[in-house]
């Protein structure tokens, strides 16, 4: 059996909260490049040039990409014939977890975001929670991927319990109308992450699922879902919001859908926005 | 589109030049405050009780940084999303505030409280935190400590970028910019 120990998790989860507020990623640079390349407006372009230079500046000194580092949000691929050993007075693996975004926010200064109830506003100190999704599998697998998930982009989000009858134009139609509504807010260029089907929570869970995708911008494997990939990110980019909303060609870098079986009687659609600062990071032991 | 450089306190000399697209670099102080500071001044607007500073011509940046490094005055520094403060702006506009800084789009009666008190509406680029954060001098907590990153602080900035989004004539430039690109 593999034993883990809950020292070396905190110690990876303290690792990638900073490393990934800091550098961004390589697949997302990409297409930020490509995208550049395609945007027409002069003042879109200057923004891709300002985001390009940020993220010298922020890998350099490291600095927060964005000073909004984030909701510390995990899914978690956790293999059923794990153990975990407990270390340095750690007794859980969310425990590991937590201490490990308390330690990181605080060694690399990043912001805290986290209000402990959400009416009385108080905040915590030290961006915890983390936010964990668990999903069990078979084996000895341990994968843990970190995102820093802003409060714009994550505000812009919808949720809508469709009639199956809506079918494909409905869902296509909701995603744009989220997109177009949420127009400069979410600081676009936006990744668009969508969730179809499931049920009202697993919809929302698809959407942000969705997100996790590498590299960014690649598609579905399904081709009738990677098609609607193409159409959905064509129809944004036709909006016209642009690069941080001044009017431009590029609203989107990216959609990206994920599904899952559903109610005979539900067609549930979520949409989370994600924004240009895209901060993913995966680990595994 | 024209390129300024204006040093505040501002005029409304300074503010009556602005058209929507132009360039504006800032010199001098600015003060940030996001949602909880700005709960905070409305209430003491609307208890008459003083402000913890003078609004009078000022601009608020609407940001909560992220911790500063040893050495360094700020750290990540980039605006939050504007609509947030939409209730609490015409109250500030009113005492003489003469623009507000952050990303995203504004409601009519902010934009109404523009044209009233003679303001702007000014965007500076989302997500490029540590790139803003070259133009920033100084920064000190001058209020609401214990709001962590939502104190409001004082900052001292230097050709600070931002891009005139609504202007004191009725003018959006979210609004003009998407028309332009807009395709059917």
């Amino acid at each position: 059996m593999k034993v883990i120990s809950l020292k070396d998790v905190k110690e990876n989860v303290k690792n990638v909260v900073q490393k990934a507020n800091f550098e961004l990623n390589e697949d997302v640079i990409n297409v930020i490049k490509e995208s550049m390349e395609k945007e027409e407006s002069p003042e879109g372009k200057a923004v891709f040039d300002q985001l390009l230079e940020n993220a010298e500046i922020a890998r350099k000194e490291k600095l927060g990409l964005c000073q909004d580092t984030g909701l510390a949000v995990f899914f978690v691929e956790l293999g059923e014939e794990i153990q975990f050993k407990k270390e340095d007075g750690l007794e859980s693996l969310s425990q590991a977890i937590n201490e490990g975004v308390r330690e990181g926010y605080k060694e690399g200064y990043l912001r805290k975001s986290v209000v402990e109830d959400p009416l009385r506003r108080k905040n915590t100190g030290d961006n915890t929670p983390a936010f964990i999704h668990w999903e069990l599998v078979p084996g000895d697998k341990f994968k843990v991927t970190f995102m820093a998930k802003g409060g714009g982009a994550e505000n812009m989000s919808a949720i809508r319990m469709l009639a199956p009858a809506a079918g494909q134009k409905g869902i296509e139609d909701f995603v744009v109308e989220t997109v177009d509504s949420a127009g400069p807010n979410p600081c676009p260029p936006i990744i668009v992450g969508v969730g179809i089907g499931g049920n009202f929570e697993t919809s929302a869970l698809l959407a942000k699922k969705a997100l996790l995708r590498r590299p960014l911008g690649s598609h579905h494997s399904d081709p009738f879902y990677a098609d609607m990939e193409k159409r959905l990110l064509e129809r944004i980019n036709k909006l016209g919001i642009g690069p941080q909303g001044i009017g431009g060609r590029i609203t989107a870098l990216a959609v990206h859908i994920e599904v899952f079986p559903c109610h005979i009687a539900s067609l549930p659609v979520a949409v989370n926005i994600q924004c240009h600062s895209h901060r993913l990071l995966t680990f595994e032991l | 589109m024209a390129v300024w450089k204006l040093t505040t306190p501002l005029t409304d000399e300074d503010i009556e030049k602005l058209r929507i697209g132009d360039q504006v670099y800032i010199t001098g102080t600015i003060y940030t405050g996001r949602d909880a500071a700005h709960k905070k001044l409305v209430e003491l607007i609307e208890a008459n009780k003083p402000l913890p500073f003078d609004v009078k011509g000022q601009i608020i940046y609407y940001v909560g940084p992220t911790p500063a490094r040893p050495g360094k005055p700020v750290g990540s520094a980039g605006p939050t999303t504007s609509y947030r403060m939409d209730s609490y702006a015409p109250y500030l506009y009113a005492l003489g505030i003469k623009a507000t800084i952050g990303k995203g789009a504004r409601s009519e009666e902010v934009k109404e409280a523009l044209k009233k008190y003679k303001a702007v509406y000014l965007g500076a680029v989302g997500g490029a935190g540590a790139l803003i954060s070259k133009r920033i001098i100084k920064s000190e907590i001058v209020a609401y400590p214990e709001l962590g990153p939502e104190a409001i602080r004082k900052m001292e900035v230097k050709d600070f970028p931002v891009i005139v989004i609504n202007d004191m004539y009725g003018g959006d430039l979210f609004l003009e910019g998407k028309k332009k690109y807009h395709v059917e």
